[in-house]
């Protein structure tokens, strides 16, 4: 750890991950708790996944791959939304289905695009000490319209995310605020990218919601707990990987996986101590 | 308020019907709910008791006849209906507090973005003062017990201010002295609301209500004191397509 920060000041390419690492715990701390509390996981995975079709037609036709993968997240979202709205059979199999497909699209692209054989490990497992400058922006401008979007409509998300019955008795708009919401977790898909690539998205996008929730009571506490425990990761992540040399998005993930451990079994033992308090 | 509104039926159905595909749930159901009046709908399982309700939410749409709900498509007047579920549609570990639970009531007044107002904050507590919950107000919904949810998902109904308010089974899940305190509960409301409650429990409603609606595919009305066992016995064990004939003709 103490050669990382040693490291740190003098090497820009370390400052430049470590904001790139902040800019997507934002992303995940806002979008994250939504997708744990709706159970919505599984969609999430197939979005992820299904984004490297974008990347990789974009690798083929000679785009930036970071809007060839929000393309083809949203459009993975709004088709899965649909899905699970309108066409009521065997919704995870069409959802397990288009994860597959759109990987073999990707990897197709890949496989046709003349002299390409490097790239491939990095849209599937990231590496945040490659993200260049200019990506930061990018990452910053996704941030903000995230931030946006979840403030003006917190309450509508909230009641969508909770009880999608009354929130349509209220009057709301639940088709639209549900595909909004994938829409969101697309965005925040493509975010987290560069940090841990599209495979272990998931596990960013909801150990630290899941650990949040374990110690909170809205939504709101679990958006800003997940954004702080996503950054500890992160820097974690980053600085333990560091000396040993060693992909900073496995570490980081691994480091999550341990603290959502050690979290649940704190937390039960909690719980239970809570619950001999009320039922007293 | 003119006398014609006051007079008007807050719920009307006329030869309502409605089938999920090839199964029909309710047949040429004629119903009319005054204004102030606590109806008790019973009936057997699958009778159409709660498909009645969802066509009166306007979350299903009749496959035949009418249905209005003040004096309108039940869809326009939804905000003006308090709705308490059987089960409550959500997941018990949702982090939320009791108060943003009934705080959702107030959705669709006010401002479309941004948060709740002071206004929306004092009716929730008056609201869960009502049900007598406001102890709860600051815990998680995960840890109340089953009467006690109730309660919350009564106080979520009553604080948009709705003039019907529709029960699905409100008791169904919780022990019979408290099912009495929530009986007790919805006659004081009945004061200021018109009441529908959707039962299996004919006997015990029958205390609260005043008038009983059984339904087992098609209606039949009646007024509390003519329940008597002869209606009983046909509704749930007589042969139903006979009844329907027969009140239907």
């Amino acid at each position: 750890m103490q050669e990382f920060i040693q490291a740190f000041w003098q090497y820009s390419f370390l400052q430049q991950a470590l904001i790139a690492g902040l800019l997507a715990s934002i992303g995940c701390g806002l979008i994250g708790p939504f997708v744990v509390v709706k159970r919505i996981t599984f969609l999430a995975g197939g979005i992820a996944h299904s984004v490297l079709a974008g990347m990789g037609a974009a690798v083929y036709y000679q785009f930036n791959p970071l809007i060839g993968a929000l393309i083809a997240a949203i459009c993975a979202a709004l088709l899965i939304g649909w899905v699970r709205l309108y066409w009521h059979t065997r919704e995870d199999t069409t959802i397990g289905a288009l994860w597959a497909v759109g990987m073999a699209i990707g990897i197709i692209f890949i496989a046709l695009t003349p002299g390409y054989t490097t790239d491939l490990m990095s849209f599937l497992f990231g590496n945040i000490l490659l993200v260049p400058r200019h990506e930061l922006l990018f990452m910053a401008g996704l941030d903000i319209g995230i931030l946006l979007i979840v403030t003006l409509f917190y309450r509508q998300f909230v009641a969508v995310a909770f009880d999608e019955e009354f929130a349509q008795l209220r009057g709301i708009p639940v088709v639209f605020f549900y595909l909004l919401l994938l829409v969101l977790v697309a965005i925040t898909v493509v975010l987290m990218i560069q940090v841990v690539g599209l495979i272990l998205v998931i596990a960013l996008l909801t150990l630290p919601a899941v650990i949040a929730g374990q110690w909170t009571h809205s939504l709101a506490s679990m958006m800003m707990t997940a954004t702080g425990v996503g950054s500890l990761l992160i820097v974690i992540g980053l600085g333990a990987s560091y000396a040993p040399d060693l992909p900073p998005g496995p570490v980081i993930v691994l480091f999550a996986g341990a603290l959502y451990l050690l979290s649940s079994v704190m937390s039960q033992l909690y719980y239970l101590w809570q619950h001999r308090r009320y039922s007293k | 308020m003119t006398g014609a509104t006051l007079t008007l039926p807050v719920i009307h159905s006329n030869q309502l019907g409605f089938c999920y595909g090839s199964t029909v749930v309710l047949d040429a159901v004629d119903l009319t709910v005054q204004r102030g009046e606590f109806i008790g709908i019973v009936g057997p399982n699958g009778g159409g008791k709660s498909t009645l309700l969802k066509l009166m939410l306007g979350l299903l749409k009749p496959t035949s006849g009418h249905l209005t709900v003040l004096g309108q498509a039940p869809r326009q007047v939804r905000r003006q209906v308090g709705y308490v579920p059987q089960y409550p549609g959500f997941a018990r570990d949702f982090p939320i507090t009791v108060e943003d639970v009934v705080l959702m009531g107030r959705l669709g007044i006010g401002n479309i973005w941004g948060r709740y107002q002071p206004a929306d904050r004092h009716a929730a507590q008056q609201a869960l003062v009502e049900v007598e919950a406001i102890e709860l107000a600051q815990r998680p919904i995960g840890t109340l017990s089953g009467g006690q949810t109730q309660r919350v998902l009564l106080a979520r109904a009553l604080v948009s201010e709705p003039e019907i308010l529709l029960l699905d089974e409100p008791t169904a899940n919780i022990d019979q002295r408290v099912e009495g305190e929530i009986f007790e509960l919805l006659a004081a409301l009945n004061s200021r609301l018109t009441i529908v409650v959707v039962s299996h429990d004919i006997a015990f409603i029958s205390h609260y209500v005043n008038r009983v609606a059984c339904l087992n595919q098609t209606l039949i009305c009646h007024r509390t004191a003519d329940i008597n066992g002869r209606m009983i016995h046909t509704l749930y064990g007589g042969d139903v397509r006979h009844i329907a004939h027969r009140w239907a003709s």
